[in-house]
């Protein structure tokens, strides 16, 4: 029992970090109908940004609240910046192509952060200390839980229901949710499509590089090549949510978080990734729209 | 007879310049090294980089071989097998070397000594430990033990030594090292009268290893032998200690990198492993090769720089000891290899082109390895 009850919660901080990576992707294919493929890489980039500037502020201040803010404010400014250029160079002159050279300029920015990422920051791990001391607690004898996986959950669980509330009641949100319906019907009413697209990138990215930090101080390597299987773990998780869907992403990321652990605790953990594409499939075959996602009717 | 004499200056010059050419080459013996200087395993490249190029400067400034100089041409294989194969095609197709050194994890010798084989140009493996890699063929050799023997040290260490009945095994199944070096000592702990009470596995690269040590913890195992590499063994010493696994860790060679003590900090606290070398080992040829190391490159030499060392001074013994540098006039040298005085001990290669040594146990005190004895074979 206890050893179920471990593994609950290891499933749940697991989930939870996925689910900050996929609020990200899913809030950017809700309105842009847009697999952003680079989502990944730029919360690799984020956690990268969070190192450096760990390293320039460990020096003056202790582990602590103040150098948690700082760091993770720095990590998300330059996400942001990063996303809002991503879009600006990569995205914004495909506005009208066709899907799928969008689909595939995702793909090239996603390899060109990858490999430059390589290039720019070295292609070895690199530790990344621990900006806030962490404590742990038992429950039960042997059944332990750490802050940072208290924190991480609360923090996923907070993001979610401030995008949720930014999404469905916030005059910007009514205009994102137009724009998810038509772009074009949305610029004749009015609605600065440009502005609210980029303002979505950024947000996206913000909380690409919140979750690369988080991810970094739950598990301290970061390398340039971190964000493909998180990226695409997310995108399951999301999909499996129902993509475009908010608490659907957190739902799905918890899901497959926790199933993830049962098959590495009780079956194998060679089975671990077969598994969530595994999930994937049953779930689309039944709920094609995922288990949250809404059906919808195209009009002719 | 004017144009005779210009003709004949011509081809005079000609062949002079052919001659020069063809002496400049002679005058340098190029040897090629292939290694992981990028990725999860960047420093078991680096390092083995550092060893080689300390003992080809050594060489050099004792007048070289036969009075010809070495010279190294170095490729990164980024931690890919794959890349791996290509570095030692290029080695040998475009860059004409004479012998190859390289390389450290045993997947990716395996996949690159079938190409060092067909040319039959020499391989010599510093530290590729897994049994397999030699049987590659005849022109394949390794100045280092093999995992049956690393195996069986930490089993009897865990057994005799420290007097720990009950092992639970945490293997990477992405690694030839990782699954032999663990099925190894499984079976010396067996038949010491141990038991394994869980063996989980993991694979390269991951992050997340506290389903399988929830697993494992619920078994009580006295230790946990993890015969892995140090990006991920010291992920997996950090999460055991979260759990409130306190028992000790053991590990094999791939544990020795700087790197390790970074990641895993003082989760690594009593935790034991094999290795080829230690640096605190009073043997002049150690202490010797400590100094010159730290004086050349200003830290201390890990088991991999020294690997490196020996195998290029194996080899350089070798080609003096050669009639000429022919692939298979080397490779008869190499193959003769007896007592040879070397940082990581006195090795003598055998009939399987292994090389027959004992190994160092080290325990990991306060960020530092500490020696603890010298196993014989």
């Amino acid at each position: 029992m206890e050893e179920f009850i471990q593994h609950t919660i290891n499933g749940l901080s697991l989930g939870s970090i996925y689910a900050l990576v996929a609020l990200g992707y899913t809030m950017v294919f809700g309105v842009l109908q847009l697999i952003n493929f680079a989502h990944g890489d730029i919360f690799m980039v984020g956690s990268f940004f969070g190192l450096y500037a760990m390293r320039f502020f460990a020096p003056h201040f202790q582990p602590g609240p103040v150098l948690a803010i700082l760091v993770m404010g720095c990590a998300m400014t330059a996400s942001a910046v990063l996303g809002v250029l991503i879009e600006h160079l990569g995205y914004k002159p495909m506005r009208r192509a066709p899907r799928i050279n969008i689909l595939i300029t995702a793909i090239g920015i996603s390899l060109f952060l990858e490999y430059g990422g390589q290039l720019v920051f070295g292609a070895s791990p690199q530790f990344f200390p621990p900006f806030f001391e962490k404590t742990q607690f038992h429950i039960f004898d042997s059944v332990t839980i750490d802050s940072n996986q208290i924190s991480i959950f609360l923090i996923a669980c907070l993001l979610m229901t401030a995008l949720q509330f930014l999404v469905f009641k916030t005059q910007f949100g009514r205009s994102m949710r137009a724009l998810s319906h038509s772009l074009d019907t949305a610029n004749l009413i009015g609605i600065n499509v440009n502005q609210v697209i980029r303002i979505t990138f950024m947000l996206g990215s913000t909380l690409a590089g919140a979750a690369g930090v988080l991810y970094a101080l739950a598990y301290p390597k970061v390398e340039p090549l971190m964000g493909v299987l998180p990226g695409l773990k997310a995108f399951v998780a999301a999909v499996l949510g129902g993509i475009g869907n908010i608490t659907g992403a957190v739902i799905g990321a918890l899901i497959l978080g926790l199933s993830e652990t049962y098959v590495a605790g009780y079956i194998s953990s060679t089975y671990r990734d077969a598994l969530a594409f595994i999930i994937l499939i049953i779930v689309l075959l039944v709920r094609p729209s995922g288990l949250l996602g809404k059906k919808r009717i195209e009009k002719v | 007879m004017k144009f005779f004499s210009a003709f004949f200056t011509f081809v005079l010059a000609f062949a002079f310049l052919l001659t020069q050419g063809c002496t400049k080459k002679n005058d340098t013996i190029l040897i090629g090294n292939y290694g992981s200087m990028t990725g999860a395993e960047a420093t078991f490249g680096l390092s083995t980089k550092d060893g080689i190029t300390l003992a080809i400067e050594e060489i050099n400034v004792a007048g070289g071989i036969n009075g010809k100089k070495v010279d190294m041409k170095v490729y990164d294989n980024g931690g890919k097998p794959e890349e791996a194969r290509l570095s030692v095609e290029k080695l040998i197709n475009v860059d004409n070397v004479v012998a190859i050194l390289g390389e450290v994890a045993s997947t990716r010798s395996l996949a690159a000594a079938p190409v060092a084989q067909q040319y039959k140009v020499p391989m010599i493996s510093p530290s590729s430990t897994n049994p397999e890699v030699t049987k590659k063929g005849d022109y394949i050799f390794r100045v280092c033990f093999i995992d049956p023997f690393q195996g069986m040290v930490m089993a009897k260490f865990a057994f005799n030594s420290l007097n720990l009945k009950k092992a639970a095994v945490l293997r990477d199944s992405k690694s030839d090292y990782s699954m032999g070096l663990a099925d190894y000592f499984t079976k010396t702990f067996t038949e010491l009268g141990g038991t394994i009470v869980a063996d989980e596995k993991y694979q390269s690269a991951d992050v997340d290893f506290k389903a399988q040590l929830t697993s494992l913890k619920t078994k009580a195992p006295d230790f946990i032998f993890i015969p892995g590499y140090y990006t991920e063994v010291g992920l997996i010493a950090r999460q055991a200690r979260d759990l409130g696994l306190t028992v000790p860790l053991l590990g094999g060679d791939g544990w020795d990198s700087p790197k390790l003590f970074e990641i895993g900090g003082d989760a690594l606290t009593n935790s034991y492993i094999s290795n080829h070398f230690a640096a605190e080992d009073p043997r002049p040829e150690v202490q010797k090769f400590v100094t010159s190391f730290k004086a050349r490159f200003g830290v201390e030499p890990d088991g991999l720089a020294s690997a490196g060392y020996d195998a290029a001074n194996i080899l350089f013994e070798a080609m003096k000891k050669a009639k000429s540098l022919e692939g298979s006039e080397l490779r008869t040298a190499l193959a003769q290899t007896k007592d040879f005085k070397g940082a990581t001990g006195v090795i003598s290669l055998d009939e399987n082109r292994d090389a027959v040594k004992s190994a160092v146990i080290l325990k990991i005190e306060s960020g530092k390895f500490k020696y603890v004895e010298t196993v014989n074979p």
